[in-house]
């Protein structure tokens, strides 16, 4: 195993080339376009074994990731922003198709005006199109993740396509050390669950007529339920293989006698668990929940994790224009019901790559910053 | 060649949901008896998505894959790069509409011809949305009534055969389903070439163009022997006429005039004397253009003037 120094776009292409992608298609765009290059430069010079196609729009690249993947071959591609957007159509497509494909996400806002800064609404505005969503905070956990998503993403028992979202420019173009564990260990040659077969030839994708339509969602959903399990089983297994410890559904820090609670995702977590230190100094009981997977959105873990706080805060690095954050929903929704639920509040922070400093995290648990749109950049 | 040359054995089965005198479904029968078992059809949304049959059946007897509308040419891409990378060998091929060619999917077949993935592209062009019930493409030509352009289209139609001779790949043929013969051989030659090849077929559509279902090879053969639809074949930077269109540039047929063809159809009942002589004149200049190529300030060189 060896250890580098790496942005998270080049711990994508590592983890991409070490998890035995067959096929690649992507387009560029800031804030993950080095990821095509670094995958481009292994391609070329033989150190990937991996058919690239260097499409003309994103759109393109999911359809020939859907086409690959039907064809038997781990697909991945990466994107951000506008690409997203422009792939909406087949992502779509890629969850009903049960192609388990794999995206590297470098958040980004969507203009105009344009802003190649770290957002993440251009994968959140994504969340009821079926795919899995995983949110990292450090580089090693985009590389862990990748795998991880993968293993997730091609079990029988979910096979759905799998987004690894990491924020532009924070995340993607920030070097720290990954250590690069040969994940032959951990993940399977991809064995496809449907193929294209001559000898028994089959249709895939033709009319469904309502007698079938609403079975086909369905299981799409159970998938989703199942994901979760699978996922605990997953990150169990990441750990006993690379004695690391890597969590996948949510991260629980100093939560264990908290009362007050913050809850992120992504890039931001790392100055919330600095807020988290600097408070308990100071005698107040706060830790964070930190979600890693956001579709399927673990509400049984949210409760546990978060049983017997008082106060919530929710931030949110991403918005629903018209509503709140999108993390916001989910949390309140989650205890929606429950006998005596805690006190929960929304904070959007850090859109289009507005800082977002530990001590916006720290002056709003200590009342001093009213929750809602938090603008103010404090160090 | 002889009809006995063609194989016996049916991959666009009995009982799909074609109309009757479809001439789509004529082709795509012709199309697969030339490419055989080992082809893996994609289908973006179009007529064949309907006719292919419902979930659980299909009337296609090799491998099919639906895709979304825009995007034909990439998934067949990605599907060819994923058979490749595991050592499967197989035709990979688009079976697409003018629709899905001409408008929704033309940035996608750029991309795929640019990029000269090993697919075969097949065009079945019936001049307009006829999937979604007879509307205007940039395939329909000038007068012809679509529910969108119902007193008759104003412009003239593209030409997207001729662009994919710009894209500069291996083998672009031109087709009609009232030759199923040539297509037959112009589809077993393209099933040889390695590279992107694209084939494009005129299939004439009862409803659509309103005229009656048997007559479909009628109509077909018509529309080149008036020179409306120009058989051709364009390899390795040569093109050659074919068939009918070879007969009348070598003088050994004489071109009939285009009111026999148009008076078939319904969609052009409405065309004013005025509006029939500006289809006469771009037949005219259309034959003037592939004459003038032969020239030789292109790259591309004609002998159909011999």
């Amino acid at each position: 195993m060896t250890e580098k120094l790496l942005t998270g776009n080049q711990a994508v292409a590592q983890a991409v080339k070490n998890s035995r992608v067959g096929v690649v298609s992507a387009y560029p765009i800031t804030p993950s376009t080095p990821v095509v290059e670094e995958i481009a430069g292994m391609v070329e010079s033989g150190e990937m074994n991996a058919r690239l196609i260097l499409v003309e729009s994103e759109h393109s690249a999911m359809s020939a990731c859907i086409g690959a993947s039907l064809g038997g071959a781990r697909a991945f591609t990466a994107t951000s922003s506008h690409g997203l957007a422009y792939m909406h159509e087949m992502l779509h497509y890629a969850v009903n198709a049960r192609t388990p494909v794999v995206m590297a996400v470098a958040n980004r806002a969507i203009g105009p005006g344009w802003n190649i800064w770290a957002d993440l609404s251009d994968s959140m505005s994504q969340r009821d199109t079926g795919w899995i969503q995983i949110y990292c905070e450090s580089n090693q956990e985009i590389y862990d993740s990748i795998a991880m998503a993968y293993r997730v993403a091609e079990h029988e028992d979910v096979l759905l396509p799998a987004m690894v979202c990491y924020d532009g420019f924070v995340l993607s173009h920030t070097s720290m050390p990954v250590k690069l564990d040969d994940l032959s260990e951990f993940l399977d040659e991809y064995e496809a669950a449907w193929r294209v077969d001559f000898d028994n030839p089959s249709t895939h994708g033709n009319i469904t007529p309502p007698d079938y339509f609403m079975d086909l969602r369905r299981e799409v959903s159970r998938s989703h339920e199942r994901a979760l399990k699978i996922m605990d089983r997953v990150e169990r297994e990441f750990f006993e293989t690379f004695s690391r410890k890597t969590p996948l559904i949510a991260e629980h820090y100093r939560l264990d006698d908290a009362d007050t609670a913050i809850v992120a995702a992504g890039a931001v977590s790392s100055e919330a668990k600095i807020a988290v230190d600097n408070l308990r100094r100071n005698g107040i009981k706060v830790g964070l929940f930190r979600i890693r997977c956001f579709r399927p959105f673990p509400v049984r873990h949210t409760i546990r994790a978060l049983d017997g706080v008082e106060k919530i805060y929710v931030f949110d690095r991403s918005v629903s224009i018209g509503s709140e954050g999108q993390m916001f929903q989910e949390v309140k929704s989650a205890f929606y019901g429950l006998s005596s639920p805690p006190e929960i509040y929304g904070c959007v922070v850090g859109l289009g790559g507005r800082d977002v400093t530990s001590m916006v995290f720290e002056k709003t648990v200590m009342g001093e910053i009213e929750p809602g749109w938090i603008g103010e950049v404090i160090v | 060649m002889k009809l006995s040359e063609i194989p016996a054995e049916e991959y666009l089965l009995e009982g799909n949901s074609a109309c009757h005198g479809c001439g789509s479904s004529m082709a795509l029968r012709t199309v697969l008896k030339a490419l055989g078992k080992r082809t893996v059809l994609v289908v973006p949304a179009s007529c064949t998505s309907v006719y292919q049959g419902m979930y659980p059946g299909s009337a296609i007897a090799v491998p099919v894959v639906n895709s979304a509308f825009a995007c034909s040419s990439a998934v067949a891409s990605g599907l060819k790069a994923s058979l490749e990378h595991q050592g499967i060998d197989a035709n990979v091929v688009v079976w697409a509409g003018d629709g899905g060619t001409y408008d929704i999917g033309l940035q996608a077949l750029s991309g795929a011809a640019e990029r000269n993935e090993d697919i075969l592209y097949i065009c079945y062009n019936n001049e307009m949305y006829s999937n979604t019930g007879i509307q205007r493409s940039s395939a329909t030509p000038f007068g012809a009534w679509t529910t969108t352009t119902v007193s008759g289209k104003k412009e003239h139609r593209k030409d997207v055969a001729e662009l994919m001779m710009a894209h500069g790949i291996p083998y672009v043929a031109t087709a009609s389903a009232g030759y199923l013969d040539d297509l037959y051989r112009k589809v077993r030659k393209a099933k040889r070439i390695e590279g992107f090849r694209y084939i494009e077929i005129l299939t004439p559509c009862p409803p659509g163009w309103r005229y009656s279902m048997e007559r479909t090879v009628e109509v077909a053969k018509l529309a080149v022997e008036t020179g409306m639809w120009i058989l051709y074949e364009y390899e390795h930077g040569v093109l050659r006429l074919t068939g009918v269109s070879r007969a009348i540039a070598a003088g050994k047929k004489k071109m009939k005039d285009v009111q026999e063809y148009l008076l078939l159809q319904g969609r052009f009942s409405h065309l004013s004397s005025a509006e029939i002589q500006e289809i006469r004149k771009y037949i005219a200049e259309r034959w003037k253009k592939f004459a003038d190529v032969r020239g030789g300030e292109h790259a591309v060189a004609a002998e159909f003037f011999v």
